[in-house]
This record gives C-alpha cells, sequence and structure tokens, in this order.
C-alpha cells in the first residue's frame, strides 16, 4: 500500500520535475532560491559575482543557486519507512544533485529509535535507506551511486528516552562522498 | 515472617556490598539489588570459612556464596551475627544451635594455601533436622580462581538441595555504551562472572558492537561490529582473544547464534535485498538460504536439537515468532497475541519460549506454553530486551532501563525474582549468558 502511495506521489514529483527541466535546460540559469536569501552586511560589491558552488567545503550540496544546504536528514514515523511528503521535494532536489554529478556518491544511513529489538531494528533502518533509494533510482539516479547502511538504534542523534528524542532518532540520512 | 526474610536477604546484599566491592576489581558492575524472591524460602547458614591471613583482603567464601544463593530467590541466608557458633570442622558444629535459629541447611568450610600456593577449599553440607552431613568436598585452583571456588560451592549446594544444577560459576558477555549518540561513543564487549563481578573488555570499538551470543563450549562469541563502517559478523576466541571477521556480504550481516551442536552458525543477511535467515557450515563456510520472503526475517535462534530455528518476521504484517523445521522448510507461526513479538528463545525443554512482547505500546519480556498456549509476562520496567537464558534455564538476563540508562536485570522464568544489576558507567546492554563451564579450570 505505502509502495503504491510512494509511486503515485514520485509520478506526480517526476512529472512536475520534467515541466521546471524544461524551463530551464539548455544553459544553466539560476533557478530562483524558493526563499529569499538571509539578509547579509552589505560589503564592496565585487565587480562580477562567481555563481555559487554546488557543493560546501565538506562535499555536502547547497540548494541549487543558493548558499543554503540541502536538508540532508529525513525523519519518519514509529514502526514505518514511508516518506514524508514534505521530504519529497528535498529529496527530489538530491535526485537532481546526483544526476548532474554522475562522479558524487551517497551514502543512505538507516536509523530506528530504541523502542523494539535491536536485530530488528536494524533490519528497519535498511528498509528506511531502501526507501530513499527507491526514490533516488527512479528518480534517475544510478545504484551505481549509492551505498546503504543500516544502524539500528546503535547511532541515536538525541540520546534521551522520550517522545522527542524518538522522533529525532528515527532518520534516514545522506552522506556525500 | 515474610518481611524479616526479606530483610535477611537485604542484610547480605548489604553486607556484599561493604564486603565484596572494595576487596575486588574495581571494574565490575555495581552490587546486585535484589527486589524480589519467593515467599517461602529455604534457610540457610554458611558460616564464614576459615581464610588464614595469606588470604588477608580477598572477599570472605561465605559471603560470596551467601550472595549467590540469596539472589537465587529460593534461599534466605542466615546473617552471620545471629550465629550462635562459627563452626569451621565438623567436630564444632553443634545442630541445637542452628535449630534454635530455624536453619535448615549449615554450610562450613576452610580455606588453605598447598605448596605450590594453589588454593585449596574444604566444605561440608549438613541437613540441620536430621542431623545428617549432607556432602563434603575439597576443591583446589589456582590462588586467582578465589571467586570461581566460591562459585563452584554454591552451584554443588545448590544441586544438592534443589536437585537443579547451579549456574552461579557461568559468565555473561553484554555490551557497554559509553556517550553513544556522540562523536565520542565507545563501545565495549565485556565478559563478567554472571553476578556482574570481574569485568573485563574483550574489545573496544569506536563503531557499534552488537548481539553477542556464545558457541555452546562456551569457547567462543559471535558478535557484530560496525568496525569497517558496515557490519560484520566477528568469532571471537575466548581464550586466545584472536578475532576473526567472518566474510562480509552487502547490507545486514546480523543476529549470529550457533547451533547447538557448534558446528553451524545461523545469521541473517541482507544481500538479496531484504533480510534473510542463512545457515553457514563452520567447517567448510558454505551457506545455506534458510527464509524466502520479502518481508523482515531476523533474529534467529535453534531448538534444543538442532532440527529447526525459531525466527522474527513481519511476513503477517507485524513482527512475530515464527519455526522453521530446517529437513522441510515447513514453517509455522508460533505467537498470536499483541502487536509485536520478536527475539525468541527457547527453553532447553524446547516446550516454552521467552521473547519480547509489547503490551500498550510498552516492550516487556514474557514467556509462553507453546503447548498450551499461555502467554505470561515477566517484567515490568519500559524498553526491556534481549533475554538471555542461564544454561540451568531457571532465570534469564534481559536489558533494561533505569534513570535513564541502560542496565542488565535479571528475572526468574516463573517472574517471581527479580535483581538488577545497575552500572556506573555507561549503558550496558545485549547481555549473553554463557554455557556451562569449567570455571576452575577455564583460562578465561
Amino acid at each position: 500500500m505505502p509502495k503504491e502511495q510512494l509511486r503515485s506521489l514520485l509520478a506526480i514529483l517526476l512529472a512536475s520535475f520534467l515541466i521546471a527541466g524544461c524551463a530551464s535546460s539548455g544553459t544553466p540559469e539560476p533557478i530562483e532560491p524558493s526563499e529569499p536569501p538571509e539578509p547579509t552586511e552589505p560589503t564592496e560589491r565585487p565587480p562580477a559575482p562567481p555563481p555559487p558552488p554546488d557543493f560546501d567545503s565538506s562535499g555536502n550540496p547547497f540548494v541549487p543557486g543558493t548558499m543554503r544546504l540541502l536538508e540532508r536528514t529525513f525523519y519518519f514515523e514509529f514502526d514505518r519507512a514511508v516518506l514524508m511528503r514534505s521530504d519529497l521535494t528535498a529529496l527530489e532536489t538530491h535526485a537532481q544533485v546526483l544526476r548532474n554529478n554522475r562522479s558524487r556518491s551517497v551514502v543512505l544511513e538507516g536509523h530506528c529509535d530504541e523502542r523494539g529489538t535491536r536485530e530488528y531494528n536494524l533490519a528497519l533502518g535498511e528498509r528506511r535507506a531502501n526507501a530513499i533509494r527507491s526514490f533516488l533510482t527512479s528518480a534517475g539516479v544510478s545504484a551505481s551511486q549509492i551505498e546503504m547502511v543500516s544502524y539500528g538504534e546503535e547511532r541515536p542523534e538525541d540520546p534521551g528516552h522520550d517522545e522527542s528524542a524518538w522522533g529525532r532518532n528515527r532518520r534516514g540520512v545522506m552522506i556525500y562522498r | 515472617m515474610r518481611s524479616a526474610v526479606r530483610n535477611a536477604v537485604r542484610f547480605v546484599a548489604g553486607l556484599l556490598c561493604l564486603a565484596a566491592v572494595p576487596a575486588l576489581c574495581a571494574e565490575s558492575l555495581d552490587t546486585i539489588i535484589i527486589d524480589a524472591g519467593y515467599d517461602k524460602q529455604t534457610r540457610i547458614a554458611i558460616v564464614p570459612f576459615r581464610q588464614g591471613p595469606e588470604f588477608l583482603g580477598l572477599a570472605q567464601l561465605a559471603d560470596v556464596v551467601g550472595f549467590d544463593l540469596a539472589r537465587s530467590g529460593q534461599f534466605a541466608p542466615e546473617p552471620p551475627e545471629n550465629m550462635l557458633s562459627y563452626p569451621t570442622v565438623q567436630r564444632e558444629v553443634f545442630f541445637r544451635d542452628w535449630r534454635i535459629l530455624g536453619v535448615e541447611y549449615l554450610v562450613i568450610g576452610r580455606a588453605n594455601a598447598e605448596y605450590n600456593g594453589d588454593l585449596s577449599v574444604s566444605y561440608e553440607l549438613f541437613d540441620v533436622y536430621n542431623e545428617r552431613q549432607m556432602l563434603e568436598e575439597r576443591m583446589t585452583a589456582p590462588r586467582h580462581k578465589w571467586r570461581d571456588i566460591a562459585h563452584a560451592v554454591s552451584d554443588v549446594v545448590f544441586e544438592k538441595i534443589t536437585g537443579i544444577r547451579g549456574a552461579f560459576s557461568t559468565r555473561m558477555v553484554y555490551v557497554l555504551a559509553e556517550n553513544a549518540g556522540t562523536d565520542y561513543a565507545r563501545y565495549r564487549l565485556e565478559l563478567a562472572d554472571s553476578d556482574g563481578e570481574r569485568s573485563r573488555t574483550l574489545f573496544t570499538s569506536n563503531e557499534p558492537l552488537m548481539s553477542p551470543s556464545w558457541s555452546p563450549d562456551g569457547r567462543r562469541v559471535a558478535y557484530v561490529s560496525f568496525e569497517t563502517g558496515r557490519p560484520g559478523i566477528v568469532l571471537h576466541d575466548m581464550a586466545t582473544g584472536a578475532r576473526e571477521l567472518l566474510p562480509n556480504f552487502v547490507g545486514i550481516n546480523g543476529s549470529p547464534i550457533f547451533s547447538p551442536n557448534g558446528q553451524n552458525l545461523a545469521l541473517v543477511l541482507s544481500r538479496d535485498g531484504n533480510p534473510e535467515v542463512y545457515v553457514m557450515n563452520l567447517t567448510d563456510r558454505r551457506l545455506r538460504r534458510i527464509t524466502r520472503h520479502h518481508g523482515i526475517d531476523t533474529e534467529p535462534s535453534w531448538t534444543p536439537d538442532g532440527g529447526s530455528l525459531i525466527f522474527t518476521s513481519d511476513r503477517g504484517g507485524r513482527p512475530q515468532i515464527y519455526q522453521v523445521e530446517l529437513a522441510t522448510n515447513f514453517i509455522e507461526r508460533l505467537t498470536f497475541q499483541g502487536p509485536y513479538n520478536t527475539r525468541a528463545r527457547l527453553l532447553p525443554d524446547g516446550q516454552h519460549l521467552i521473547f519480547v512482547h509489547r503490551r500498550d505500546g510498552v516492550d516487556h519480556i514474557a514467556w509462553q506454553d507453546l503447548e498450551r498456549d499461555d502467554l505470561r509476562v515477566l517484567t515490568a520496567t519500559p524498553l526491556d530486551e534481549s533475554p538471555s537464558l542461564a544454561p540451568n534455564g531457571t532465570m534469564l538476563i534481559y536489558a533494561t532501563q533505569d534513570q535513564g540508562k541502560g542496565i542488565l536485570a535479571v528475572v526468574s522464568i516463573d517472574g517471581r525474582v527479580k535483581y538488577r544489576l545497575p552500572s556506573s558507567s555507561g549503558d550496558v546492554r545485549e547481555p549473553a549468558w554463557s554455557p556451562f563451564i569449567d570455571a576452575l579450570r577455564s583460562n578465561f
């Protein structure tokens, strides 16, 4: 059931992406940032600003055309491995970055909260990484650009033992290589 | 009466707190806290053993034996200050001194140094009402086996009185996680006595360690290590410390567990896309795939005859326990109550299951009679997991949370006896109780 849901969402997204992609095909044009950039201190204006880089110094991608880092952590509901609708835009942008940079690869980490048994959570974490992987490969990213590792509940982001900690620990993380 | 017995148990526990901890190794789990025992406990007196000045600074053997028996929940050891006499040889025993106290059994003993420096301990067990000696034995071992001798005495006394083989000489391994969830996380695989004393580190890693389990001869432990950046299965030799990393496959390499004859290892691989149960022949290292399902199949464990595996699967929508017969691949579902039943182990009789059972959203350890389908929740704490049986099948150790920290706890199979092993350092988890071992001769 979730798979079908995901597939239809994907179709919608792919369609909208294709439309956007057509509009900006040809010479690379700066894409409108979805949010206005942070107001910065006015400095002496350089004569010709260089185009913003695609990645920061640690290799993490910016939202194209901005200096804002693209979200790389995606959260999941308890005991589920279905991507949140609100994350699909960011994931589509990752797919775009990876399609445009075939030499780059990602490790998809799958994580769980501490409830449930450890080996079962290792399997559930892998299912979460798989959900991200399926999205990326359906969006045209080569399988050879993707590695997965599930850490189950072994590497919490938040060591707490309450709902808010658990919510932060049920996640998939994209590590760019 | 009942509270007097409880107090006696508490007193012995307190006494050990004072006596055992400073005298022994610096690194141990903290002293056990006994939370519940049987209402009717056997009254036993373990008289302080005669320990010459050459054993100064070592724990009183009688304290170790008394605490072993107390945490079984079946015995109420008499506090030494209540005793009317302190015999260490048979001719000093006057049964009326013990009848007056209501003591049913009496243990006396003495420690001596052999000419070669080895330790020699003689002890005797008496039936007070029948004024009869039940047992007299002498044990020798190297001097560093001081505590092992005490546990060996406990094993024999326990078996002589209850008819059940004692498991006090056993060991356990567990994972100690420090600063998990930070950049300074460290994971240690620890080995300790079954009472948490004398812990030492077998392996340390900055990456997670998981799922330790013993070989049936007690010579090896298998576990999962992320030391290469991905999960891999390690076979660790307890005597030499030699580690062998098994060939690693893409995806999960997990849940290693030795077959009852020690010749095979059940494990989980997701190399074909999702987690499946495999059996590896440890001689030729060939793999046989056991499960074939697109759901999660994991957490295998053997039936005592080695002919079947029980495992966790969400093939029915929610994780439940299943059994697969290896000769026929016939699969049968074993658990039906509740939405979440995982990581099962069978008791030595093959008829009873222990596993993690979710009730009202909280994970507990449960017991199930497979024939009568009777389910009993044994624990009341939250986040209970990783149950591991004592080799005599009377108790199980599991991981739980206490004030936000991971600790180990023990519960009897009938749920009546409970004690905790608090830890002052890090989160303690994933205990694995060893099989019976010859602790007086083993070199670990």
